[in-house]
C-alpha cells in the first residue's frame, strides 16, 4: 500500500504530468518516433516555453497534452485524472472546459466577425467570461465585428487568444503563436500572454522557435529528436518588451 | 443564436447559387411526387366516390332483345345485388346549325324516376316525364359543346323517322366518364352525345315494348364477377346475347383505370430519379466544403466541439438546402397538382374532383426529399466527424499524382499542356467525373423520353389514318344489313367509294387465354380499311384464316401458324378454331380479321354487313348528310377528319406541356449539375489556375482548362443519355401499352440531336457563369491563401 502511493505521481503541485510518453507514426514500413519517451512536469500558474528543432515533437507533445492527440504508449495525467486513459467523448469534454488553444495561422473562421469566433467557445464552454471582455483584454474592443480578413495578422491572433483565453480556461497551450508575426506584432501578443498568465494564474504552454522568447518564461524545455534534453528555471525574467527579436 | 449557427447561415448564404442550383433539382422530385400523388389519388378517389354515389353497375351485357321477364332469372345469381334493364341504342342526330350529322346514344330512363345502377347526376333542368315521348336528358359535355341549354331542341332519326325531341336537362353518368363514340377514337363531345329518354319512349323509338337489349347488375362484395357472367351468358344467349363482361372491359373505365395505371408509374419511377441527382450534388458539394474547411473542423474540435456537433453542423447545411428544395416543390407541386387533376376533371366527365393530398403525401415528400439530401451529405459529414483534431489541423497531404499509361499516351499525342491538364484530372477522380457524367446523361435521357412521343404520334396518325383508314367515313347501322346495302351507299351523293365492313363479337382462346375482342371481316383487297403488316405490306386474311393483331397475338401467346378457338358471341354462338395467317402492326384497339366471304360460310348467314367505309367528293358532303339522315338504319356517321382532328388536338396539346415540362427538369438537371461541379473545378483549381495565369497565360487559355474539362464531360454524357432515354422511352411504351392503344417506339436522330441541344447549351451556360468568377479572380489572394 504504501509503496503504491509512493510511485504515484504528487498530484498536489504538478498540473500536467507525463511518465514515458512516445508517438510513433507509420508511414509505409518506415516507423517515425515524433515522441520518444518523455517525462515531464508542468507546474499550475506557470509559463512554460517549449524550444527545439523543427520535426522534434514539440507540436505533438503539446497536442497530446490538449486531449487533440492520443500518445502510443505511456502515460498523461492532467491534475488527478489519466487524459491516456480517456475515450474521445471524455476528451472533447476536457478540451471544452479546461483547455485553450492558440495556434500558428490563427484559425479563425473566416465567415465570423471577431465576436463571433470568441462565442464559438462561449457557446459551449462551462464557465466563459463574456466574449467582448475577452476581446477588450487583448485591447481589440474596438474591433469586436471585423472579419478576419479585415483585420492584419497580429490581430487576428489576439482574436484566437481572445478565444483561447474567454473560456478560463486552466491551460493554455500555444503552438507558435508568433510565428506569422513580425517583431512588434510578436511582442504585444506575448505581452497578452503573459498578462494573462499574471492575472488569472492560468497555466501557460508556449511552443517556439525564437530561442529570445524563454527569457520570458518560468520553465524552458528543450526538444531533441522526441526526448527533452534539457529543462531550465529562469530565475529573473524578462518582459515580452525587453525581449530582442 | 449560436455563433456555430451563424457560420452556418453564413455559409449557405456564401453557397446559395449552388445550394438552388440543387434545391431546384429537388423540387422537381417533390413536385412530380406530389403531382403524381396527387392526381393519382384524385382520380381514384374521385372514381370510387362517384362510381359508389352513383351505383355504377360491376357487371354489363347487351343482347338482341331479351324479355323483362327474364330479370327475375338474373336477380337470382348468386352474388347478384342489383339488376336493371335497359333499352340502349344508337342514332343520327339532326343538330340545328350544324351541317355534319352526329351520334346520340339513347339510354331508357326508369318511368319510376328512381334508376337502381348508373344512376345520372342532373346538373341542369329535370328528368323526362314518362308521359312526354319528346323529352329528353343530354350528357352535359354535349350540351357544352353543341351551346344547348334546356328548352332546346333537335331532332333524331327513330325507326326511319324524324322525331324532334326537346331537352329538359343536362346529365352525367359514371358510365360516361369517357365518352367515345362508336369508332372514333378520342373523344368529341360535338359529334357524340348521350341521351336519356323515358323507358316508354325508348321502347317505342327502338321497337323494344315488354323487352330489353341492356342489363347492368351490381354484385355483392367481395363476389368474383367471373362465375356471374358466365350465368348471365347462358340466360341471355337464346336471345342474341353479346357476351356480358366486367368493369375491367368496359370502355369508360379502362381509359380510366389505365390513365390512373400511368400515374401511379409516374408517381414510382420519375421522383427517385431527381432524389437521386440531388443526393449526388449534395455529396459532391459537400465533400468540397468539407476538404476546404478541414482546419476550422479541426478548430472546433480543438475548442470543445464533439465529433456529433460537427457531423451535426454540415448536415445541416445539407439540411438547409434539403428544405428549400422541398418548399420551393411543395409550392409547385400544390399549384400543378391542382391546376392538372382540374384538367384531368375537363377530359374525363367527372360532376366533382374529390382534390385533397393529404398532409402525409406532403409529409412523405419531405421527407423523402430531407432524408436524400442527408444521404448524400453523410458520408463528407462523417469524414468531418472523424477527421482526428490534430490531423485536421495539418494541411493535407497533396494528392497523388502517378505516371500512368494514361500520362504516356498522352505524352506521346504531343497534346498541349492544358489538354494534359484537363484529362489528368479527368481520370484522377474517375468516380467523380462518371456520376458527373451519368447526372448529365439523365437530363439527356429527360428530354429523349419525353420527345420520342412526338413521332410516335405521328407514326400513330400515320399508321391509323393515311396508311390503314383510309375511308372519309364509316356509316354505322343499328344492326348488321344484308350487304347489297353497299350499293345503295354507292349512289348516295358524292359518294366515291363504299366498302362493306362486317364487325362479329367472338371470345378468342388459346390454352388457358382468352380475350374478348371484334372481328372485323371484309372482302379481299379492300382499299379504304386496310391492315398492314410491321412492313407496310397491305394484307388480306385468306379463307380459314384470321389475322390478329401483334399486341392481341402476344396476349394469347400464338404466332403465325398456330390455332386460336373463336367463340362466337351471336347468331349460333359456335366455336370454330382459325388459323393465324398473319400479324397487323396496329396501334388503337386488339384487331382480329377475317375474310368476309368465309365468315359468312362460317356462321351460315346470307352476306351482311355491319359498316360501311366511304371514299366522297367534299364538294357534296352536305347533300350526302342530308341523304344519311333520311336513310332508316343508319344510326351514324363517324368523319374520319374529324376524328383525326379531335386526336391530334387533345393529345398533341398534352404532348407539348409535356415536352415543356421536360426540357425545364432537363435544363435545371444540366444547370444543379453543371454549376455545381465547374464551381467545385473552380475551388480546388483556383491555386492552379491563378499560377497559371501569373506564369503568362491569358483568361481564354486558363478558363479553356476549366471550360473543357466541363464540356468534355457533358460531351461524353450525350451517348450515355441518349442510350438512357431510348431505354427510358422502351419502358414507358411498354408500360403505356393496353388493350386500348400502344404507343410505338420511334427514335429520330433529331429527336437525340434536340436533346444534346437543349443539355449542351444549358450545360455551355452555367460553365460560362463559373468563367466570368474565374476572369475575376484575385491573382494575389489565391495564392495567399493556404489550401
Ligand atoms: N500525421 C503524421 N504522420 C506522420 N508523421 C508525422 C505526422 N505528424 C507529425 N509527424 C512527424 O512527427 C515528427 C514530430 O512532428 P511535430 O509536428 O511534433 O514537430 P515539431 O517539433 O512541432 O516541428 P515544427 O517545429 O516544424 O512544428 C516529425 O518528424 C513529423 O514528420
Ligand atoms: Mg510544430
Amino acid at each position: 500500500m504504501q509503496l503504491c502511493q509512493d510511485q504515484e505521481p504528487r498530484v498536489s503541485d504538478a498540473i500536467f504530468r507525463t511518465k514515458g510518453i512516445t508517438k510513433v507514426y507509420k508511414t509505409g514500413d518506415v516507423a517515425v518516433y515524433a515522441l520518444d519517451g518523455v517525462d515531464l512536469d508542468l507546474y499550475e500558474g506557470e509559463l512554460t516555453v517549449l524550444l527545439g528543432p523543427s520535426g522534434s515533437g514539440k507540436s505533438t507533445l503539446l497536442n497530446i497534452l490538449g486531449g487533440l492527440d492520443h500518445a502510443t504508449t505511456g502515460q498523461v495525467w492532467f491534475a488527478d485524472t489519466e487524459l491516456t486513459l480517456m475515450s474521445d467523448r471524455e476528451l472533447t469534454k476536457y478540451r471544452r472546459d479546461h483547455v485553450g488553444f492558440v495556434f500558428q495561422f490563427y484559425n479563425l473562421v473566416p465567415s465570423l466577425t471577431a465576436l463571433e469566433n470568441v462565442q464559438l467557445v462561449t457557446d459551449v464552454s462551462p464557465n466563459p467570461m463574456p466574449a467582448a471582455d475577452a476581446l477588450e483584454l487583448v485591447g481589440l474592443g474596438k474591433r469586436m465585428d471585423h472579419f478576419p480578413s479585415e483585420m492584419s495578422g497580429g490581430e487576428q491572433q489576439r482574436v484566437a487568444i481572445a478565444r483561447a483565453i474567454a473560456k478560463q480556461p486552466e491551460i493554455l497551450l500555444c503552438d507558435e503563436p508568433t510565428g506569422a508575426l513580425d517583431s512588434t506584432t510578436g511582442v504585444q501578443v506575448l505581452e497578452v500572454l503573459r498578462d494573462i498568465n499574471e492575472r488569472f494564474g492560468t497555466t501557460t504552454v508556449v511552443i517556439t522557435h525564437n530561442a529570445e522568447i524563454q527569457r520570458m518564461a518560468h520553465r524552458v524545455i528543450f526538444f531533441q529528436d522526441g526526448k527533452i534534453s534539457e529543462t531550465r528555471i529562469n530565475e529573473t525574467r524578462l518582459a515580452p518588451s525587453e525581449i530582442v527579436w | 443564436m449560436h455563433a456555430i449557427d451563424i457560420k452556418l447561415l453564413r455559409d449557405f448564404k456564401r453557397l446559395w447559387v449552388q445550394a438552388i442550383a440543387i434545391a431546384l433539382v429537388l423540387a422537381c422530385g417533390v413536385a412530380v411526387l406530389l403531382t403524381s400523388v396527387g392526381m393519382y389519388t384524385a382520380l381514384s378517389e374521385t372514381r370510387t366516390a362517384y362510381y359508389e354515389r352513383n351505383r355504377f353497375a360491376d357487371v354489363f351485357a347487351q343482347a338482341i332483345r331479351a324479355p323483362t321477364s327474364l330479370l327475375g332469372e338474373i336477380a337470382q345469381i348468386d352474388g347478384v345485388l342489383g339488376v336493371e334493364a335497359r333499352i340502349v341504342g344508337d342514332t343520327l342526330l339532326d343538330i340545328p346549325g350544324r351541317d355534319e350529322t352526329a351520334v346520340g346514344r339513347v339510354l331508357s330512363y326508369p318511368d319510376t324516376g328512381r334508376p337502381l345502377l348508373n344512376v345520372p347526376l342532373l346538373l341542369e333542368g329535370r328528368f323526362p316525364a314518362p308521359d312526354h315521348p319528346d323529352e329528353v336528358v343530354v350528357n352535359e359535355p354535349f350540351a357544352r359543346a353543341n351551346g344547348f341549354h334546356p328548352a332546346d331542341s333537335f331532332s333524331a332519326n327513330l325507326r326511319g323517322q324524324k322525331h324532334a325531341l326537346t331537352i329538359v336537362g343536362t346529365a352525367l353518368s359514371p358510365e360516361f366518364v369517357y365518352t367515345i363514340g362508336p369508332g372514333a377514337l378520342m373523344p368529341d363531345n360535338e359529334s357524340f352525345g348521350i341521351i336519356w329518354m323515358s323507358d316508354r319512349a325508348a321502347a317505342a323509338a327502338f321497337d323494344m315494348t315488354g323487352a330489353f337489349n341492356t342489363v347492368s347488375l351490381s354484385l355483392a362484395a367481395r363476389v368474383s364477377p367471373d362465375p356471374v357472367i358466365d350465368q348471365l351468358n347462358d340466360l341471355l344467349e337464346p336471345y342474341g346475347g353479346l357476351g356480358a363482361y366486367d368493369r375491367s372491359t368496359h370502355t369508360s373505365d379502362a381509359f380510366l383505370d389505365a390513365e390512373i395505371t400511368q400515374l401511379r408509374g409516374m408517381a414510382t419511377v420519375l421522383p427517385p430519379i431527381f432524389f437521386a441527382i440531388s443526393g449526388f450534388l449534395v455529396s459532391m458539394v459537400m465533400s468540397r466544403i468539407v476538404a476546404l474547411e478541414r482546419s476550422e473542423i479541426g478548430l472546433l474540435k480543438a475548442i470543445g466541439y464533439s465529433n456529433t456537433e460537427v457531423c451535426l453542423h454540415y448536415l445541416m447545411l445539407a439540411g438547409l438546402i434539403a428544405i428549400v428544395g422541398v418548399v420551393i416543390g411543395w409550392l409547385a407541386g400544390a399549384v400543378l397538382a391542382r391546376s392538372l387533376a382540374l384538367q384531368y376533371a375537363e377530359f374525363f366527365n367527372f360532376p366533382f374532383v374529390i382534390f385533397q393530398v393529404s398532409y402525409r403525401v406532403y409529409a412523405a415528400a419531405g421527407l423523402a426529399g430531407v432524408v436524400t439530401t442527408s444521404l448524400g451529405a453523410a458520408s463528407a459529414a462523417l469524414k468531418a466527424a472523424r477527421l482526428a483534431p490534430a490531423i485536421a489541423m495539418q494541411p493535407p497531404a497533396p494528392p497523388r499524382f502517378k505516371r500512368s499509361i494514361a500520362d504516356r499516351a498522352m505524352s506521346a499525342m504531343h497534346l498541349s499542356q492544358p489538354t494534359i491538364m484537363i484529362l489528368r484530372s479527368l481520370l484522377r477522380w474517375p468516380l467523380r467525373s462518371l456520376l458527373t457524367s451519368l447526372g448529365i446523361a439523365l437530363a439527356v435521357a429527360s428530354v429523349v423520353s419525353s420527345f420520342f412521343i412526338n413521332d410516335a404520334l405521328d407514326e400513330i396518325v400515320d399508321l391509323a389514318f393515311y396508311q390503314t383508314n383510309r375511308q372519309d367515313a364509316i356509316l354505322l347501322f343499328a344492326q348488321d344489313v344484308p350487304e347489297i346495302a353497299v350499293e345503295s351507299a354507292r349512289n348516295l351523293p358524292g359518294v366515291l367509294q363504299a366498302e362493306s365492313q362486317q364487325f362479329q363479337a367472338v371470345i378468342l382462346h388459346s390454352g388457358h387465354l382468352t380475350k374478348r375482342v371484334a372481328i372485323e371481316a371484309r372482302r379481299p383487297g379492300t382499299d379504304l380499311s386496310r391492315v398492314l403488316d410491321v412492313d407496310g405490306v397491305a394484307l388480306s386474311a385468306p379463307p380459314g384464316g384470321i389475322m390478329l393483331s401483334i399486341r392481341l397475338a402476344r396476349q394469347l401467346n400464338v404466332q403465325i401458324g398456330d390455332t386460336v378457338q373463336a367463340e362466337f358471341l351471336s347468331g349460333r354462338r359456335e366455336t370454330y378454331d382459325l388459323v393465324v395467317t398473319n400479324l397487323v402492326e396496329q396501334h388503337f384497339g386488339l384487331g382480329a380479321y377475317m375474310d368476309l366471304a368465309y365468315l359468312n360460310a362460317l356462321i351460315r348467314q346470307s352476306p351482311h354487313l355491319s359498316t360501311i367505309n366511304i371514299t366522297r367528293d367534299d364538294r357534296y358532303s352536305d347533300d350526302l348528310h342530308a341523304a344519311i339522315k333520311r336513310l332508316p338504319r343508319v344510326t351514324g356517321i363517324v368523319e374520319m377528319n374529324e376524328n383525326r382532328r379531335a386526336f391530334e388536338d387533345t393529345i398533341k396539346q398534352n404532348v407539348v406541356v409535356l415536352n415543356t415540362i421536360y426540357i425545364v427538369i432537363a435544363v435545371l438537371i444540366t444547370v444543379g449539375v453543371t454549376y455545381n461541379a465547374a464551381r467545385i473545378q473552380l475551388s480546388e483549381r483556383a491555386r492552379e489556375l491563378a499560377s497559371l495565369r501569373i506564369l503568362g497565360f491569358n483568361r481564354g487559355e486558363v478558363s479553356y482548362i476549366l471550360v473543357g474539362e466541363m464540356m468534355l464531360i457533358a460531351i461524353i454524357a450525350q451517348p450515355i443519355g441518349w442510350f438512357i432515354g431510348a431505354w427510358i422511352a422502351a419502358a414507358m411504351t411498354n408500360s403505356f401499352s393496353s388493350d386500348l392503344y400502344s404507343i410505338p417506339l420511334v427514335l429520330k436522330p433529331a429527336t437525340f440531336a434536340t436533346s444534346s441541344l437543349v443539355v449542351l447549351i444549358s450545360a455551355f451556360g452555367s460553365v460560362m457563369v463559373v468563367r466570368h468568377r474565374l476572369d475575376r479572380l484575385d491573382l494575389i489572394s489565391v495564392m495567399k491563401t493556404r489550401e
